[in-house]
């Protein structure tokens, strides 16, 4: 079996389109899609929410509240939107499919976010706030300059969980039907063609991998090394005896 | 498939509909249930050991964080239909499902198991070996029961994305309650049909709410201590 996924994740037959198959290539770009538009909405949602929320320590029921959302099944909220809203849209363009997906893709990824970007900026340590007040800084001083930086490591364990989800439910927009790699998880399995629908697993979970990654090495370059600790050795060693100094002093 | 005795498609239909498909929807609710928890339940067996692990040899944490959240960037359907080839099994076998659970709950256990075992406090496990409890004794007398309430929050992640992750088995041709969104796409071909979509809906948020409730139970009943210490 692990022979015909490999064979047939290398036939260069299935990543081109033709006039009766779409590649794999449109299919993946069509998957990247719909993702990072859904982490896009979702992101300009919930990390100005979560960074107000966070620094003004108010509404925070906002973020118990879109954590109760994370109960609610994807698929069946997915289904009653297409069944909802994709008979107002019919025979015209795939966008009747294409609204209900990006609902609920972004009802996936603001949870995450937002609750990582209020914790974030709410776990900055009061001493260094007041630091930042003492040395004269302004409200938005502060909150642009020290707690959002300060708050970049627990952002990005938001973003990088939203980013997984997303990509893991943008395959099952293949089910209502739209495309995306699930469209050869759900094409094989009514095919009962294995391979192909083992292969669309294979590259789904590659792409999740590859944007996880992607998001990682991101967040080694933005994230400041005074917060990620990765000096050099010998930087290490001063650092750490300074702090242990403070700490006793 | 049943043949639709209710007529009414509407929303609020969705109870009328369940009690006209009692039996069916009880033998799905129940499944998933049942797909949900035990998953949980063998993960957290695979995971006390090798979480445990970690924490005693502390150069085994970071391959062993790093490997599990690896395993947690696999999305679920496509975990779902790699089990059966990697494991030599038909493809949509019963067990796919299952195991493919289990695997995300020993990837987020871990973790929570290593993290949970670091918060008992040095004094707690010296106190308990100057008063003679010794390795396996003071695991399961002293340092499991103070990491319970780690735990229990990890637990409670895991069942309550499992419930949500057991539908979309369903969507692939599995018997749950997923099945009632399959049923509900399938009525809704010329005209909407609400009651086994929404049903499903109500049904999967219920289930998931009395586990975590159970669950936050359970915690309570292990932990009377907690509730003795007079509150902050």
């Amino acid at each position: 079996m692990i022979g015909q996924v490999f064979s047939w994740l290398t036939d260069s037959a299935h990543w081109t389109d033709t006039p009766i198959d779409t590649g794999i290539a449109t299919q993946l770009l069509a998957h990247i899609r719909f993702s990072l538009i859904a982490v896009g909405i979702a992101a300009a949602i919930a990390l100005p929410l979560g960074l107000l929320i966070g620094h003004t320590r108010r509404a925070t029921f906002l973020v118990a509240g879109a954590n109760a959302l994370r109960s609610l099944p994807s698929v069946g909220l997915l289904v009653l939107l297409t069944v909802l809203i994709a008979p107002h849209f019919y025979g015209r363009t795939d966008i009747g499919y294409v609204i209900p997906t990006e609902i609920v893709l972004v009802l996936l990824a603001v949870p995450p976010i937002l609750s990582n970007t209020y914790a974030g900026v709410d776990n900055v340590s009061p001493a260094v706030t007041d630091a930042a007040k003492g040395m004269g800084m302004t409200e938005r001083q502060i909150l642009f300059g020290v707690e959002l930086p300060c708050s970049l490591p627990l952002i990005f364990s938001g973003l990088r969980s939203a980013t997984l989800q997303v990509i893991a439910t943008a395959t099952i927009a293949s089910f209502v039907p739209l495309g995306g790699l699930g469209r050869f998880i759900y094409d094989g399995l009514q095919q009962q063609d294995y391979p192909q629908m083992i292969s669309g697993g294979v590259l789904v979970a590659a792409l999740a991998m590859a944007a996880d990654l992607l998001l990682a090495l991101i967040q080694r370059s933005v994230v400041s090394r005074g917060l990620s600790g990765r000096f050099s050795r010998a930087v290490v060693v001063t650092s750490t005896s300074e702090r242990t100094e403070v700490e006793a002093g | 498939m049943t043949s639709m005795t209710s007529t009414s498609s509407s929303p609020w239909h969705f109870f009328g509909y369940f009690l006209d498909h009692r039996s069916q929807d009880l033998s799905w609710l129940w499944t998933h249930a049942w797909l949900s928890v035990v998953p949980v339940i063998i993960g957290l067996l695979i995971a006390l050991p090798l979480g445990w692990l970690s924490r005693r040899y502390g150069w085994l944490y970071p391959p062993m964080v790093s490997i599990t959240g690896l395993l947690y960037t696999i999305p679920s359907i496509a975990l779902f239909v790699l089990v059966p080839p990697l494991l030599g099994l038909s493809s949509l076998n019963p067990v796919q499902v299952p195991i493919a659970l289990t695997v995300y709950s020993v990837a987020l256990l871990v973790r929570v198991v290593a993290d949970g075992l670091a918060s008992v406090p040095d004094e707690v496990n010296q106190a308990a070996t100057a008063i003679g409890y010794g390795g396996v004794r003071r695991l399961f007398a002293v340092e499991l029961p103070i990491a319970v309430p780690v735990i229990a929050a990890g637990l409670r992640v895991a069942t309550v994305s499992n419930v949500s992750m057991v539908a979309i088995a369903g969507t692939i041709g599995m018997s749950n309650l997923g099945q009632l969104f399959q049923l509900g796409k399938d009525l809704s071909t010329p005209t909407a049909y609400y009651p086994p979509i929404v049903l499903g809906i109500v049904l999967c948020v219920l289930l998931a709410l009395v586990l975590d409730g159970l669950i936050i139970l359970l915690t309570r009943v292990l932990t009377p201590w907690r509730r003795a210490v007079p509150s902050r």
